[in-house]
């Protein structure tokens, strides 16, 4: 179906902006194919538009919220009062490793720590990279295919002005995770960062990447970020992304990723914050026997939305992947989950696994779910299954029999559903902060503390 | 596991058997529609103001929409001028009794397995049954009208009960619903139309036969079927179509309502003509049936053997309005050679405490794509409402596919829903396990598939299970080596 029904004056905004683009990176000399690309984000952009809620693959996220904000890209930093005590403040702080921090979408060296990791493991900024090993990050940004976030990934191509890149070359292990901070100033609304980061783990090489979105100030903020990860054969690499921006902002979220044969991939997602979230995951398993795990978990409040849209396309045999996403919704809150496993022709012996639960805490919150399995191969274990629904009144009773009272059981059982995800990272620093957190958010939520005083049906 | 080709291929060409052509005089409008062919139609059947009216609403409408492109089948874009709208078997004087049925339309059904005579009829089994356009016959009508049930053809039933008719017509199904339920609603030539009063627990099993038989035409017909309180129906239909190169569209709509504590059980065994081997051919099913569950706990419950056709678009759905009221989906599809169903259900829970169960199971075999879509929403009213969905995917051969599309919504917290699906092939270890047992491959595999869908089996009437299962026995013929 056309997304794209009203005329493109509406897209205007998102189009005028890209004049000062052009400029700050005429003066930053970037190189030519970088603009070319920009170009042709803008052009594919302005060609279709943000997608409608006629549009399948938003069906039940409606952007015109965003298409509402002004439009205000940041080409060129602009000087921020952003201070190492306010990173302190965020979770994750206490992490040691490696940090780099970006406010709005530009690196800021001062509030990083970047040590040497070694010789050849290479972590720094897109833009620096721009400058030092154009060659490799053109290839990069290149053999790039579209995915089904087609609109924001054009406006990223156009908008984006810093990022990630991260290379662990063959056969090296990176002890310690490594650490993203991505910060909204939330100064003003409609303030738009494009983060673009490009993670490449080479064959049999090891890392653990995460990703942290934050605001510091209240405002309708618009993050469009955008991962590519490339693992190698045999690599191993986590990936989390961890969403946590302020109760205005506006988050979409790209991961897409392609793993090469024997690789182990594990990416987790964890949608805290923001007033509209999505997160688009698409996973290429594009060579035999590797395994991969996505992995999220969604807590939202009040009128939030989040959403996550995943594709895992098994082109190749012999692969496993396994996707859990579990989401925790009160107050008038959605939680949307699109889930597309296709097993392409000849990939036999796949093992494919999908599941999305949900728990619904109050009376007007909601969820749409569309776990869907495309299958071109005979030989494959494909499942896949979602529920919906309140705590178990029969766990809740089996607590309550054994002398809990039953706002301690109601509290034990929801720890429990977020912990399944939670107990799936495997670096234990991240996992240990982000339960603690989860646990702190959820215990702040009424709906989890309470409804113990209304007669439980 | 290997699959020798040989077999395959001898599986590949297994017949279908009901692709004969009856020489009867019809009587066609030519091809191509427009409100004057709309009036035409109406006016054969003498039909009252009311009805063409809403004909010619449905035909505005329709004009305005656009055909779906969401489902998952892929097929060239039908000319809707180039299809016949109305054709009957020629009508002699009107039937006094059955036993002036045109001998050679009577051959026919005859040739089909479907006997209109009543006293050569083994089981209690009232059938109407609809030839192209029109409805041919409709036995046991006086010993229905003894226990006051109506049963006939829809266009006897727009003469004799229009009453009903108007009230009923389009609530379940307005004409503003989808692309093909419009056009239905515009065209519709006849159909079969039963109202079961209150209290009644229908004696025996309802049926219709449809046989589209006239080269180019569009079967469009309309079952209304309306169940009063406390009263019980079990309803059957079946269908087939001659072996031609070119497809042929079927847009039929299915109404059904059960008021306070009425219970309709409609089942369906769908063989219509698949196309050959290559796809060519073969008769586009694009049918929208929908259940009304309108009074408290009521129920309706749909069962699907899907054998047939080129292409299938159905999605047999539940409104359960009423409080304490059922839903319950029943569903085999088995696409062979390039046959494409998109097939699956609708349950729609409003009323407190309303259930719904949805068991589908797809098998794939040759080139076929067989994909399950399914809505399960819970609306803020459906207090306390429950969804069970199970839909799993047998896979045969290396060449088809098997996909499933749920789409699950909820806006009430009390509701719970559970959804589980599954893909998987017949095992090798299955295979050898009965081997093993002096079970031959085939009777094997004929065993794993008949144990694959034996829920659904269960819930067909014991007439249509036996044929149900010989017919997947056929189609699956050498199927593994």
């Amino acid at each position: 179906m056309d997304a794209n029904d009203s005329p493109p004056a509406r897209l205007g905004r998102f189009v005028e902006a890209f004049g000062s683009v052009t400029e700050a990176a005429a003066s930053a000399r970037e190189p030519h194919w970088m603009l070319a690309i920009r170009k042709a984000g803008l052009a594919r952009f302005a060609d279709q538009g943000l997608p409608t809620l006629r549009h399948e693959d938003w069906r039940f996220t409606n952007l015109a919220p965003i298409e509402a904000l002004p439009f205000r890209p940041l080409p060129r930093p602009e000087p921020r009062a952003v201070t190492v005590a306010d990173l302190d403040r965020l979770p994750l702080a206490g992490m040691s490793g490696l940090r780099l921090v970006f406010v709005d979408g530009h690196f800021e060296p001062e509030l990083s720590r970047i040590e040497a990791l070694g010789e050849q493991i290479q972590v720094c900024s897109l833009s620096q990279t721009l400058r030092t090993d154009g060659a490799w990050l053109e290839q990069q940004l290149a053999s790039w295919h579209e995915g089904q976030d087609r609109a924001f990934r054009a406006l990223n191509d156009a908008y984006c002005t810093d990022g990630m890149v991260l290379r662990v070359p063959a056969g090296v292990a990176v002890a310690e995770p490594i650490h993203a901070v991505f910060l909204s100033s939330g100064s003003e609304a409609g303030l738009a960062s494009h983060p673009r980061n490009v993670l490449v783990a080479e064959a049999n090489s090891q890392v653990t990447v995460v990703e942290q979105y934050a605001s510091l100030g209240g405002a309708a903020t618009f993050t469009n970020t955008l991962t590519q990860l490339v693992a190698g054969e045999g690599a191993q690499v986590e990936h989390v992304r961890f969403q946590d921006e302020g109760p205005e902002a506006f988050h979409m979220g790209a991961l897409r990723a392609v793993a090469a044969g024997s690789a182990q991939l594990a990416a987790h997602s964890f949608a805290l914050g923001a007033r509209l979230s999505r997160q688009n995951i698409g996973l290429t398993l594009a060579g035999p026997g590797l395994e991969a795990i996505l992995n999220g978990l969604y807590v939202t409040t009040e009128k939030r939305l989040a959403d996550h849209h995943m594709v895992v396309d098994h082109a190749q045999p012999h692969c496993a992947s396994h996707e859990y996403f579990n989401g925790i919704l009160s107050g008038q809150s959605r939680g949307v989950f699109h889930g597309r496993i296709l097993v392409r022709p000849g990939a036999q012996k796949t093992d494919a696994k999908q599941t999305n639960k949900n728990l619904l805490l109050s009376s007007s919150a909601s969820v749409n779910t569309k776990p869907q399995l495309e299958i071109y191969a005979d030989d494959v274990k494909c499942t896949h299954g979602a529920t919906i629904g309140q705590l178990n009144p029969e766990s809740v009773f089996y607590l309550r029999a054994r002398g809990l009272p039953i706002e301690t059981a109601r509290r034990m059982l929801i720890h429990a559903f977020a912990g399944e995800i939670i107990d799936r990272v495997r670096c234990g620093p991240i996992r240990q902060a982000l339960d603690r957190l989860v646990w702190d958010r959820l215990e702040r939520d009424a709906q989890v503390r309470l409804d113990a005083s209304r007669p439980h049906d | 596991m290997s699959t020798p080709q040989s077999t395959i291929d001898q599986f590949v060409q297994s017949d279908y058997k009901y692709g004969f052509v009856s020489d009867i005089e019809t009587e066609a409008l030519p091809p191509g529609l427009d409100e004057e062919v709309i009036r035409t139609i109406s006016a054969k059947k003498g039909e009252p103001e009311f009805l063409l009216q809403w004909r010619l609403r449905s035909y505005r409408h329709w004009l305005t929409m656009t055909e779906p492109s969401w489902p998952k089948a892929t097929y060239p874009p039908i000319d809707y001028q180039k299809i016949i709208y109305y054709a009957a078997p020629k009508p002699k004087a009107r039937l006094e009794s059955l036993d002036e049925v045109d001998p050679e339309l009577r051959r026919t059904f005859d040739k089909l397995g479907i006997s209109l005579d009543e006293q050569k009829r083994l089981t209690g089994v009232a059938v109407d049954a609809v030839m192209d356009s029109v409805s041919v016959a409709t036995t046991f009508r006086k010993e229905l009208a003894k226990h006051g049930i109506v049963f006939c053809s829809f266009s006897d039933a727009v003469r004799e009960h229009p009453d009903l008719v108007e009230k009923y017509l389009g609530t379940v199904v307005p004409y503003t619903d989808n692309f093909f339920a419009a056009l239905n609603s515009a065209v519709f030539s006849d159909g079969s139309f039963c109202y079961v009063p209150k209290g009644v627990l229908c004696p025996m099993e309802l049926s219709t036969y449809f046989r589209i038989n006239t080269a180019n035409t569009g079967q469009f017909e309309r079952t209304l079927l309306v169940a009063d309180e406390g009263s019980y129906v079990s309803y059957l239909e079946g269908c087939t179509a001659p072996m031609r190169d070119e497809n042929q569209l079927h847009a039929a709509v299915v109404e059904l309502i059960a008021l306070g504590s009425a219970e309709i059980k409609y089942s369906t065994v769908q063989n219509w003509y698949p196309g050959d081997k290559d796809g060519k051919g073969g008769i586009y099913n694009f049918v929208t049936k929908r259940g009304l569950c309108r009074g408290r706990g009521s129920k309706i419950s749909w069962t699907q053997v899907e054998t047939g056709s080129a292409i299938t678009w159905k999605y047999p759905g539940c409104v359960l309005l009423g409080d304490d009221s059922v839903g319950e989906f029943y569903s085999v599809a088995l696409t062979n050679h390039r046959q494409q169903a998109d097939t699956g259900t609708k349950m729609i829970h409003v009323g407190k405490n309303t259930r719904s169960t949805i068991v589908s199971k797809g098998i794939s075999a040759g080139r076929g794509q067989n994909s399950y879509r399914g809505l399960v929403q819970m609306r803020p009213t459906a207090t306390g409402a429950r969804n069970f969905s199970q839909c799993d995917s047998l896979l045969i051969g290396d060449q088809c596919g098997a996909h499933t599309f749920p789409y699950i919504e909820v806006k009430n917290p009390t509701a719970q829903i559970e959804h589980e699906a599954s893909t998987s092939k017949i095992g090798e270890d299955q295979i050898f396990y009965c081997n093993q047992r002096g079970l031959s491959k085939q009777d094997a595999v004929n065993l794993i598939v008949n144990g694959f869908c034996k829920e659904v089996f269960r819930e067909l009437p014991m007439e249509f299970a036996v044929e149900a299962q010989k017919l997947l026995g056929v189609s699956l013929e050498g199927s593994v080596g």
